[in-house]
């Protein structure tokens, strides 16, 4: 099969599953955003995608995105260092408009992963795992989904909110800015993997020449930028309410 | 003004294939900076030979950039420090007084060292061989107006052409990825018509010789471009690309 054969074959694959899980991350901060204007909205999404089958099917082919992303990352890095030889440089230098981020594609990946790891924990485990099972993994309604993302960034909670029969101690609170800030360093990350990935991408499908060359790489640090923006937006905003209700 | 400098050379000794290689430094005195990199190396093999010593093996030719046999890696740049030249075309005024240079040779899988500075550059003329050319068959010589051909595509094609095949991309690269060459031979005929009746084909055959060959999988970091001595655009990457997804969405 070329796809797995053929070095271009597995660029491709790399790039089609980038791309999927790019679009992905511009419909899941989009719906994030909604925290910022209405908590109703958000709780409405919670609703509308919570354990139903088309969720389901979602969060299925979502997973085996990054899993493909994920596979194909480390053979080709694996095949890339083989290719490179035992015999390093002595002298290495950085040439001039190679970033950094093309050279780190697996170390920002892998950090992004580990993230995500913490994320599910965080997110998927107390919300679509909880609807799925109706076992009580979380302190509050899987479809009053603000109200726990609140909690987990700021600490504030309406004890009306915690699910009966749920045993729930707070947790400290200097975790909340602490959560805070690990995702802001999440999303850096994130920044500097699309800020490659995405023009690295489309070049690899071909779509690149002399003219669209540099607008595809502008076009990376825009996408990062949204992407990575509307995220943050949503975590700066959590953070300036954790500040304002601890230190006034 | 170019003047008389003192140098030393840090060069990669190595006896053959097999051994193991290490650095060795030579001081120099007087080298003029008017001179070219290779004739500073002729200096140092000829005190070398004066003092019964074996002389460093390096790859040359034209010494006029032309035939991109000339291979050293010189402080951390394929072909020296300045741009858009080959190590024929570096001079020494690009090194100062006191100044420690160090030279080693292409350090890739598909290269292997044959002897100090020299390393088998054969991986890429067997990608050649593997679909690098056109078929016609031989016989009157044709009008060279008689097939039209825009000025744009014409002059992306000798872009592409100029290409002089000294592996320096793939030295280059962090990947060992020889995808500038292959794109640079595959684009200079492929936006030709003369080119056109076997792309499909030749970017199919060239692209798996690469990969046969043990050349690493491009992520598009695009040192190559940035150390390639005929400044061959990374555009032609793309449109290997498209040349080659193009013919297995056909098949
Ligand atoms: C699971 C953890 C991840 C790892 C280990 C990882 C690793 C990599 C690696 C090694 C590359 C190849 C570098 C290159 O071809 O330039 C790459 C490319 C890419 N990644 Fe990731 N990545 C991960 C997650 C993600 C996520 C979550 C996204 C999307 C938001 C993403 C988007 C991309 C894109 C668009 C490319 C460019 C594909 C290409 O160059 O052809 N990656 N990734
Ligand atoms: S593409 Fe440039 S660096 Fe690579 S072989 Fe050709 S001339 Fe040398
Ligand atoms: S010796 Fe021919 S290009 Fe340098």
């Amino acid at each position: 099969m070329w796809l797995t054969d053929s070095s271009i074959g597995r660029k491709f694959v790399m790039s089609i599953s980038g791309l999927f899980l790019v679009l992905f991350l511009l419909f899941h901060a989009s719906m994030n955003l909604t925290l910022i204007f209405s908590e109703d909205a958000y709780n409405w999404i919670c609703e509308m995608l919570g354990a139903n089958w088309y969720a389901l099917i979602g969060t299925g082919v979502l997973a085996l995105g990054v899993l493909v992303h994920f596979a194909f990352a480390i053979v080709l890095t694996y095949q890339n260092r083989k290719a490179r030889g035992n015999d390093r440089y002595a002298v290495e230098t950085r040439q001039e408009g190679v970033d950094w981020a093309s050279k780190n594609m697996l170390a920002l990946g892998i950090i992004v992963l580990g993230f995500l790891v913490l994320h599910l924990a965080n997110f998927w485990f107390k919300m679509q795992f909880q609807e799925l099972t109706g076992l009580k993994t979380g302190a509050f309604d899987p479809q009053n989904g603000a109200a726990y993302v609140k909690y987990l960034f700021t600490g504030l909670y309406d004890p009306a909110g915690i699910q009966e029969g749920y045993e729930f101690s707070p947790m400290a609170n200097w975790l909340h800015p602490v959560y805070c800030i690990l995702y802001l360093v999440w999303l850096c990350a994130l920044w500097f993997h699309l800020s490659h990935g995405v023009w690295s991408a489309l070049q690899t499908m071909g779509m690149s020449n002399t003219l669209w060359l540099n607008r595809i790489k502008v076009i990376s640090i825009v996408v990062a930028t949204i992407i990575v923006g509307m995220f943050a937006a949503v975590i700066v905003y959590y953070l300036g309410m954790f500040v304002g209700a601890n230190c006034f | 003004m170019d003047k008389n400098i003192n140098i030393k050379v840090r060069v990669w000794r190595q006896a053959g294939p097999k051994a193991k290689g290490y650095f060795e430094t030579y001081e120099l005195k007087n080298i003029f900076q008017g001179a070219s990199f290779l004739e500073m190396m002729d200096i140092l093999n000829e005190q070398l030979i004066a003092e019964h010593k074996d002389p460093i093996a390096f790859d040359h030719d034209c010494r006029e950039g032309i035939c991109g046999m000339c291979s050293m890696y010189v402080n951390g740049h394929p072909h020296g420090p300045d741009s858009a030249i080959t190590t024929c075309q570096l001079h020494m005024r690009k090194f100062n007084d006191g100044e420690t240079i160090t030279v080693e040779p292409w350090r890739s899988h598909a290269f292997p060292v044959i002897k100090d500075l020299m390393v088998d550059r054969g991986a890429y003329d067997k990608i050649m061989q593997a679909g690098g050319f056109i078929s016609v068959n031989t016989g009157g010589v044709p009008d060279a107006n008689a097939i039209p051909i825009p000025k744009a595509k014409a002059d992306e094609a000798m872009d592409a052409a100029s290409c002089i095949g000294c592996g320096a991309c793939a030295a280059a690269c962090k990947n060992g990825s020889a995808m500038l060459f292959v794109a640079a031979k595959v684009s200079q005929l492929a936006l030709l018509p003369q080119g056109k009746v076997e792309a499909a084909k030749r970017a199919k055959a060239m692209v798996a010789k690469m990969d046969e060959l043990g050349f690493g999988n491009c992520t598009n970091t695009g040192a190559c471009a940035a150390e390639c001595p005929k400044s061959v655009s990374l555009t032609n990457i793309a449109r290997l690309n498209r040349e080659f997804l193009a013919a297995k969405f056909q098949d």
